[in-house]
């Protein structure tokens, strides 16, 4: 079970609480977790990723266990506190103007 | 005695201001999606309780609400505006050539008589339908793949498709206006387009008479005169009596000629209202002096009103969408501007009060009149 944390604009769009838990396939990715995430809210489609090239969004960023992972490749396996659940991956707006 | 609706888009969420049919007490409810921009809220002609609504964000990208209930529920509906085939390449900034990049809906013109179809244009500039309601879209790409596409270019405010108006008297005949390329009318339903700005002259291209490249800020149209077309360009009021055939200037003796909102009267065709701003590098009224300037004939001769808005220390811009008019009588209209204030007045514009002071800036101002 995955834990994945959303930025606020993206908890009121999904309408979800402070935290989404997923269940995943081995191996647990970012492509993966991003997938499984858009599958649940179709309304994240586009929001995180390009709908076409499946790029992260400029000012998208994805954290875990202290790390930035936003520039490793979709297909790298998380970090295994992340894949057992012990920490939660992070979506973050990043910080730019208001 | 109906009411009034006013959708408000601004920086920061969309508002709605309801009222009798006095105008006289309003009340305004929102933010509805706070914090997003929301560049433009309108509702359907067939169905007034239909609303779309763009919502948009830098972070997160762009996405269309839509209501049945007339604003009180809201669902997010599709979003996914694909370019149709290869997106081809535009003229940018620094005079390179650069492909087209789907970034945000500036506006959304639900049909006059079928509450699920909805245009919206697009930046960088298309045009996209939807026929479910907007859970799905579809460009219509002969505007894109125009010949004269790679002599567009963006404006100030980027490549943005601004205004869509569709002929109450030909379905298959549609105006659209894109910043900076001009105006464009198609008469097959969006299957070929003409570009439409033979009279225009903008000092800022190299051919100031040029067929594409003209920085169209908005055009108006009352539907009782369907071949008649006002327009607000970067610089210079123009008309156009023939769909768009010849324009020829109006701006008679306004104090400046640029702007951007244009609108037209809803009962007298030939009166016509602009906010005319002090210049294209100084986007504030002339004098610190919020006026509206009114014309009775068509154009040539204006005259400013002022009663009711700030004659003093105002400066604040009016956005191309941001100005509208109801359909009573006497008609009302209205105009949001960046400081936040909504300004209306419910006698053709000789007195004005704000009816609400203090919201995020305006990006668009639409207005409903509920039986």
């Amino acid at each position: 079970m995955i834990r994945v944390v959303l930025p606020a604009h993206l908890k009121n769009l999904a309408r979800v609480g402070s935290e989404v838990r997923l269940e995943v396939g081995q191996p647990v990715t970012q492509r993966v977790v991003l997938d499984a995430l858009e599958e649940r809210y179709p309304v994240l489609r586009g929001t995180i990723r390009d709908r076409r090239t499946g790029q992260r969004r400029a000012f998208i960023r994805f954290y875990a266990c202290e790390e930035d992972l936003s520039n490793e490749p979709p297909d790298s396996p998380l970090p295994q506190r992340v894949v057992q659940g012990e920490e939660p991956f992070l979506v973050i707006g990043a910080m730019a103007g208001g | 005695m109906s009411s009034v609706r006013l959708l408000v888009g601004t920086r920061k969420g969309a508002f709605i201001l309801t009222a009798d049919g006095t105008r006289d007490k309003w009340e305004v409810t929102g933010p509805f999606f706070g914090g997003w921009e929301m560049y433009h809220v309108n509702g359907s002609p067939a169905d007034p309780n239909r609303l779309y609504a763009s919502q948009s964000s830098g972070w997160f990208g762009q996405l269309i609400q839509r209501s049945d209930d007339g604003g009180r529920t809201w669902e997010p509906v599709g979003n996914d505006f694909a370019y149709d085939g290869e997106p081809g390449e535009h003229l940018f900034y620094d005079g390179t050539a650069r492909p087209f990049e789907f970034k945000r809906i500036w506006h959304l013109e639900p049909s006059r008589t079928d509450p699920d179809v909805v245009y919206a244009g697009g930046e960088d500039a298309a045009l996209f339908r939807s026929a479910d309601g907007g859970q799905n879209w579809q460009e219509l790409p002969a505007l894109r793949t125009h010949p004269s596409h790679p002599r567009w270019q963006p404006g100030a405010g980027g490549m943005c498709l601004h205004t869509i108006i569709l002929d109450p008297a030909d379905q298959d005949r549609m105006y659209v206006a894109i910043s900076a390329a001009g105006a464009f009318r198609t008469d097959d339903a969006g299957a070929s387009w003409l570009p439409i700005n033979r009279g225009l002259r903008s000092g800022q291209i190299p051919d100031e008479d040029a067929e594409v490249g003209h920085c169209v800020h908005r055009l108006a149209m009352h539907p009782s005169r369907p071949d008649t077309l006002f327009m607000q360009k970067h610089w210079d009021v123009l008309r156009t009596d023939d769909a768009g055939g010849v324009w020829r200037e109006v701006s008679g003796d306004l104090p400046t000629d640029f702007g951007f909102p244009i609108a037209v009267h809803a009962h007298e065709p030939e009166t016509v209202y602009v906010v005319p701003i002090t210049s294209d590098s100084l986007h504030y009224p002339p004098d610190g002096r919020l006026r509206v300037y009114r014309s009775r004939t068509g154009g040539e001769a204006w005259e400013p009103l002022t009663s009711g808005l700030p004659q003093s220390d105002c400066y604040v811009n009016v956005l191309r969408d941001a100005m509208t008019v109801d359909t009573l009588d006497p008609c009302g209209i209205y105009f949001g501007t960046t400081g936040g204030q909504v300004y209306g007045s419910a006698d053709g514009g000789d007195t004005w009060s704000a009816i609400v002071r203090d919201l995020p800036a305006v990006l668009s101002v639409e207005v409903q009149v509920l039986p």
